[in-house]
This record gives structure tokens, C-alpha cells and sequence, in this order.
């Protein structure tokens, strides 16, 4: 039985396979509308998130399949006190595949161990979310008909970002990939990222403050929130967290076929006047979601 | 300072000066009821400085937990005042319940009844990381 913790678990093939079965749900959606009938998924969010949950509920329902759950920690039992491995072993007992967000980094680790169905981490704490990044790399190979030969622009936090970081692992492994990382110098990628991935596999990189100097560059723009809970001072949170606003005067010297992403929400990192843009891809990508989340409860319950 | 001779004990040399009580602690050598010697900042010809730990009986020890703290520490087995056998001790590749994971975000601080593990993610450069959090050890 395989589960999803952490992306890197995947290798390129898996992924690569997860894609093409995507791009064929959205050709021909009907080819898909009963392959989960009768089969039912669990989303234990302890934590609450509006898109994720609803991304994985509409994933199963166009699969055809039966969703049950819970949306915040105190309308389950974790209020009463009851262990990550207990409530994963009864859930089990009800569901054929588990979609969990737990706000503690390593729960959906801890679930895996101890589980008789499948495991999707779907978001632990600043740790892993592995489905936001295959919603990416979907999004990118829309796009851009490849996961190869691009430069990538990160923008915003890329210190605390988790989907920058996982997005970092996963397009790592793809030939001739250039990442420039764009932030203020309190919110630049971890060290260990710049040491254990992108120095590793000799990848080339550039951290820069100047945005629109970077813009001419990229054939993808991957902008990211400075999210408030993940700072420990609400007064370091205030003064960096306008730091990197995307308005459309920034994109005149972008190319015409740069692709604009972000994992939202927003809050104000990209102007609403962005939006008519057709660079601008964060709502295809919001449903890209859905699309890959079908190919992976596909996978995971080994339906053919 | 002089410090006799064991008959049938255990000794750790090579501890990296100052490393010796962290040894201590994580060996558990403070519940035992048999003569323990911790030196402290003894001269070494190769190190300059190191620490010692003589035990006054042969206990099991846990090497991972020895090599996690320095690989470099020799273990030293005395048998009726010889020695009977010398190792060193490789880096494990997993530790158990030697340290725990100092992240707050981690799921090891709600969950207790968890085993706290950390693998080796960095041979080069003995870097260990929680399985579940990812977070380095400290």
C-alpha cells in the first residue's frame, strides 16, 4: 500500500504517469465519473482550509466515490484528547483512502505507520503538501508543455514558504531548470535547501531582491503569500509583508508567454488588476488541482 | 589525579573534550550503583585535551547513541584487568530515544507516546534529521 507524505517520495515516472492521467480526465471527464463508485474518502482536516478540503471533496465526488470527514480539529475527537494513530486506525475502519492537514509537522508520517488505507498528506503545518506541488508541476506542463528547460521565478517567502521548498525538490529532478529567488533578505530560502538540493544537483540559482530586474527572465513567475502564522513577531510580519506586490506595470518587460502561478489565497501580493491578464494562470491552477487529486486517489487505490 | 584500574568495567576514551557529561546523560550512567569516573580535560598526545569515562562493571551501552554524540570515541571492553576488546564506532544511520526533536511544530510534542527517531540525512557532515519533521537535530 502506498500513501503521499512528502513529494520526494515520487519518483519522475509516478509523476510524470499522474499527469498524463490528468490531462486525460480533462479530455474526457466522462471516462472517469465511476471508476471510485463505492469507495469512500475520508478528509480529516485538523486544521482548517477551505480550498484543499473542497479540492479533494470534488476530486472524489467526480470520481464518483462518497466523502466523509471533518473540517476543524474540535468536531473530532483530537478535542477529547484521542492520538493522531488512534483516530487514523478507526477512520480506516470507515474509509478506503485518507486526506489529512494536521497542523504538527510529521502527523500524516505518524498516520502512515499506523494505517490499514492510504494516506495523502494534505498539509502539515510549514512541513510538506504534496498535492500543492502536483498541482504545479500539472499547472506548468499545461502551460508550458514540458517540466524541463524553463527558468522558474520564485517570489515573496521563500524562507517559511512549504510549496516553494517542495517545489524546489520536485522541478530539481528535471534537466536544465534555473531557479531565480526572488525575496528580501529576511525571507530567503533555508540553507540547507541551497546546500542539500540546489548545490547538490548542481542546479543554477540566483537570489536577487529586484523583481522586475529578474522579470525579462522567467517563463514561470511562482508568487507566494508572506503568511502571517508563520511568524512568531506580528511586527516582522507588518513590515515584510507588502515587500512583493505584483502589479501589471511590473510585467512590462516580462515575455508574452510567462505563466503567472500562485498557490493562494492572496491576500495582496498580486493586484486584482493582474487578474485580466492571460499571463495571469492561479485560477486554471486552482482547478488543475481537482484534476490531479482525481489522477492521485487513482493511483493510490490502484484503480485502473 | 589518579584513577585505578578496573577489573571488569567498561572505558570510553577519545570523548571530545567537554562532551563527556552530554555522554553521561544520555547513557544513563547516573542510575547506575556501581563506580562511575567521569575525567574531565585529560591530556591526549592526539587530541590535546579529552574526556575519559571509566565504568566499574561491563553494561550494555548503546553504541548508536555513542556514535550519534562522536564516532570518534574508542570502547574499550576490560575482562579481569585486560583488555579484552577495543571498537570504534561508526555513525548509526538511526537513533532512538537518544534525543528528542526540539522543533514545537513537530507531532513528537503532542504525541508522547511516540518513539523519538532521527536518521543520518548527511554522512559528510553527520547531520541527522527528525523522520517525522525533517527538522535537524541540535
Amino acid at each position: 500500500m502506498k500513501h503521499l507524505i512528502d513529494i520526494m517520495e515520487l519518483t519522475t515516472e509516478e509523476i510524470d504517469q499522474m499527469i498524463a492521467v490528468a490531462k486525460d480526465i480533462i479530455k474526457s471527464p466522462e471516462k472517469y465519473q465511476e471508476k471510485c463508485k463505492n469507495k469512500k474518502l475520508a478528509t480529516l482536516f485538523f486544521e482548517p482550509s477551505t480550498r484543499t478540503r473542497l479540492s479533494f471533496e470534488a476530486a472524489m465526488y467526480e470520481l464518483g466515490g462518497n466523502v466523509l470527514g471533518f473540517s476543524e480539529a474540535q468536531s473530532s475527537s483530537a478535542a477529547k484528547g484521542e492520538s493522531v494513530s488512534d483516530t487514523i486506525r478507526t477512520v480506516g475502519a470507515y474509509a478506503d483512502i485518507i486526506a489529512m492537514r494536521h497542523p504538527k509537522e510529521g502527523a500524516p508520517t505518524v498516520a502512515s505507520v499506523k494505517s490499514t488505507v492510504p494516506i495523502i498528506n494534505a498539509g502539515d503545518g510549514g512541513h510538506n503538501h504534496p498535492t500543492q506541488t502536483l498541482t504545479d508541476l500539472l499547472t506548468i506542463s499545461r502551460e508550458k508543455g514540458r517540466l524541463d528547460n524553463m527558468t522558474i521565478g520564485l517570489c515573496g517567502d521563500l524562507k517559511f514558504g512549504r510549496t516553494v521548498h517542495s517545489l524546489i525538490g520536485a522541478m530539481s529532478r528535471y534537466e536544465n531548470v534555473k531557479f531565480i529567488l526572488v525575496s528580501p533578505d529576511e525571507l530567503r530560502i533555508p540553507e540547507y535547501l541551497k546546500h542539500e538540493v540546489l548545490e547538490k544537483n548542481n542546479l543554477e540559482y540566483i537570489e536577487t531582491t529586484d523583481l522586475e530586474g529578474a522579470m525579462p527572465q522567467l517563463d514561470i513567475l511562482y508568487m507566494t503569500r508572506v503568511q502571517k502564522e508563520r511568524f512568531f513577531n506580528e511586527q516582522d510580519y507588518i513590515r515584510l509583508k507588502d515587500s512583493y506586490i505584483l502589479t501589471p506595470d511590473k510585467l512590462d518587460n516580462a515575455k508574452e508567454d510567462l505563466s503567472i502561478l500562485h498557490p493562494l489565497p492572496r491576500v495582496n501580493e498580486i493586484s486584482v488588476a493582474v487578474d485580466n491578464d492571460p499571463r495571469a494562470r492561479y485560477f486554471e491552477q486552482v482547478l488543475n488541482g481537482k484534476f490531479i487529486r482525481m489522477a492521485l486517489i487513482l493511483k493510490l487505490l490502484e484503480v485502473k | 589525579m589518579i584513577i585505578g584500574k578496573i577489573e571488569n568495567g567498561i572505558v570510553l576514551d577519545h570523548i571530545k573534550a567537554g562532551e563527556g557529561m552530554m555522554l553521561y546523560k544520555i547513557l544513563g550512567l547516573d542510575s547506575l550503583d556501581c563506580q562511575v569516573a567521569l575525567i574531565k580535560n585529560a591530556e591526549s598526545k592526539k587530541m590535546g585535551r579529552k574526556d575519559i569515562i571509566k565504568v566499574d562493571r561491563i553494561i550494555d551501552v548503546d553504541l548508536d547513541a555513542i556514535g550519534y554524540v562522536d564516532p570518534g570515541i574508542t570502547v574499550n571492553i576490560i575482562e579481569n584487568g585486560e583488555l579484552a576488546k577495543r571498537s570504534h564506532i561508526d555513525p548509526p544511520d538511526e537513533i532512538v530515544n537518544v534525543i528528542k526533536c526540539k522543533n514545537p511544530r513537530c507531532i513528537t510534542t503532542t504525541e508522547q507516546e511516540l518513539p523519538h527517531i532521527f536518521r543520518l540525512t548527511d554522512k559528510e557532515n553527520r547531520v541527522y534529521r527528525c523522520i517525522y519533521c525533517e527538522s535537524k537535530a541540535k
